[in-house]
């Protein structure tokens, strides 16, 4: 008995880690997918009702609109935070004076909640005392900034905070990148006549694949999930207009009571999910094997 | 020579180009002084509106300078105006956020590093597959996993309470903190495990001796990181407690939406700063740490 409890000591400790996410994770997923192909509303029913509750979801207004939001979230964020974060990341590979300073403020909101970055946005973003009026009293008299309450326009306000939280991570990514290469690379390319954009363009970014790959993983991952910040700065409003499918979710499970719906909505963010992150587990694996 | 060579000639390179040089470099700080400014923007707003009075927020612009050290809103943020109800202040709520951090991390570090440890270095067949398996709890968009877990707290009778949020936090922050131990312990030599092995040391000889005096990096990254993402979450703040046993985001969130007859933006920056004010603390005091858990941690959002 004895010598069985030490022999299996290792496995004893790793079981109640394994048995948690087990359950918690697996089990909870498993759950909401069953829950997902049943009539439930406020209580969770259990007899199979096949698909209805995907085809009321895909029917749904404002679940498409939540869709459409997060497809020109998810772009704008992208695109902004990589472009951001390169140039920030080149230009602080420059030898700069006070580059510890530097990047300390432009990495200093990964550290705040998105509902401290959302309160503060909403403030300078609103018309009557924020930048508008900032503007104005400037004597830009017809200065115009009301997007955070244009129904057009306010999905673009969550992406300007949304930037502002996290393009100093991309640019830590990419400096912990740009770091790791040989000096000796990039100076017998400038021995070769290369110019620094040419080093850039031609050398060291495409050098960068790996980074870029995971930048992008990190940052769809972060927009699908994104709430917290859509609750301080819109609460998806004006109207519905800047609804996301983790605010429609939670909405649905806990407003409107509708249980099944509502994990209809939550597997397809898990599927979303999963085709981003199944590939780049699949290739970061192999990499490691390959090591 | 052929070194030689090659420097002097890359110095003659360097001397060519000293103009333009110089024009790009002044760019170049242009440039990242403008970001700077774009990233610093909101906390300066946020601190001087928090020391404003209502009526000098009316009568200046955002970036107008405060006419005094006014502390008047940051009293009336943390502490309430000492009338009865509907006075919500921040007080309570951040020590509720106090109580279900400190534990909420004590346990997930711990099984993190556990499960690290036997994960590396006692190995078994099959135990590539267990890393996968708990690593892939980094990525669930936590929505999946919701509605079972407030029927499950129901349950447990503690939903709505501290010791809920307590378990939600660390169960889900275990994937993360296996990963950081896990990924950690890999580069110290086995070869130490199995010497101390053949000398008759046991598991948890083997992990308090040998392991553990050694894990002092990977301690402070993995407390860091789970500290801040306890401290900043709200989606299982607002989704399994309400009222008071309420974190401190989801009471900031409930003050700045309450609409009471005047909206006080100064109170609102001062609540915001109050509860982003202990993450940046860490964050300026263990900022290499923090980067550290940040890019290894990344696959979080």
């Amino acid at each position: 008995m004895f010598k069985w409890l030490e022999k299996n000591l290792p496995k004893i400790v790793m079981a109640p880690a394994v048995g948690l996410i087990g359950w918690f994770v697996y089990g909870f997923v498993l759950w909401t997918l069953y829950i997902s192909f049943t009539n439930s509303k406020i209580l969770p029913k259990y007899e199979l009702w096949g698909f209805g509750q995907y085809e009321k979801l895909w029917a749904s207004r404002k679940w498409l609109i939540a869709v459409d939001n997060l497809l020109i979230f998810t772009a704008l964020f992208l695109i902004f935070c990589v472009v951001i974060g390169i140039i920030l990341a080149i230009f602080l590979d420059q030898k700069i004076r006070a580059e510890g300073l530097l990047r300390t403020i432009y990495l200093y909101p990964m550290a705040l909640s998105f509902i401290v970055t959302g309160t503060a946005w909403k403030w300078i973003l609103n018309p009557t005392l924020g930048i508008q009026k900032m503007f104005r009293d400037w004597g830009f008299e017809n200065f115009t900034f009301d997007w955070l309450v244009d129904r057009e326009m306010a999905i673009y306000t969550i992406v300007i905070a949304g930037v502002w939280q996290s393009a100093g991570f991309v640019m830590a990514l990419f400096l912990a990148g740009l770091r790791s290469v040989e000096d000796e690379i990039v100076k017998a390319a400038k021995i070769d006549g290369a110019s620094l954009f040419t080093v850039y363009w031609k050398i060291l970014l495409p050098m960068m694949r790996p980074v870029f790959f995971t930048s992008f993983v990190i940052l769809v991952h972060i927009s699908i999930k994104s709430y917290d910040l859509i609750v301080a700065l819109t609460q998806g409003g004006p109207g519905i207009s800047t609804t996301m499918p983790a605010l429609y979710m939670t909405q649905t499970a806990f407003h409107k009571s509708q249980v099944g719906l509502s994990a209809a909505s939550a597997m397809m963010m898990f599927m979303a999910v999963a085709a981003v992150i199944i590939p780049y587990l699949y290739s970061e694996l192999r990499r490691e094997n390959a090591r | 020579m052929q070194d030689s060579l090659k420097s002097s000639s890359y110095q003659q390179l360097e001397q060519k180009s000293k103009y333009t040089n110089m024009f790009l470099r002044w760019f170049l700080y242009f440039i990242l002084i403008l970001f700077a400014s774009y990233f610093i923007f909101p906390l300066y707003v946020m601190v001087v509106t928090s020391l404003k009075t209502m009526e000098e927020i009316r009568q200046g612009t955002l970036l107008s300078w405060p006419s005094g050290l006014n502390l008047e809103s940051w009293a009336v943020a943390w502490g309430g105006r000492g009338y009865g109800a509907g006075d919500t202040f921040l007080r309570p709520y951040f020590w509720n956020s106090i109580k279900m951090v400190v534990p909420a991390v004590f346990f997930s570090t711990f099984i993190g590093a556990m499960t690290g440890y036997v994960l590396t270095k006692w190995r078994f067949k099959g135990d590539q597959w267990v890393f996968l398996f708990l690593l892939f709890g980094c990525f669930i968009p936590f929505q999946a996993i919701l509605l079972p877990m407030a029927r499950t707290l129901g349950v447990l009778g503690i939903s709505n309470s501290v010791v809920g949020l307590v378990l939600v936090h660390t169960v889900y922050g275990i994937p993360f903190t296996t990963l950081f131990f896990r990924n950690y312990y890999i580069s110290v030599p086995t070869e130490l495990v199995k010497a101390a092995r053949i000398d008759g040391a046991g598991f948890f000889k083997i992990f308090f001796k040998i392991l553990l005096p050694i894990s002092a990096p990977i301690i402070v990254v993995t407390v860091i990181w789970q500290f801040t993402q306890i401290w900043n979450d709200f989606l299982f703040g607002s989704t399994f407690s309400f009222g008071e046993a309420a974190p401190i985001q989801v009471a900031l969130n409930n003050m700045v939406l309450s609409s009471t007859s005047v909206k006080e933006y100064n109170v609102d920056m001062a609540s915001a700063i109050i509860a982003g004010v202990p993450t940046l603390i860490v964050y300026v005091l263990a900022g290499k740490y923090f980067i550290r858990g940040l890019t290894s941690g990344a696959v979080k959002g």
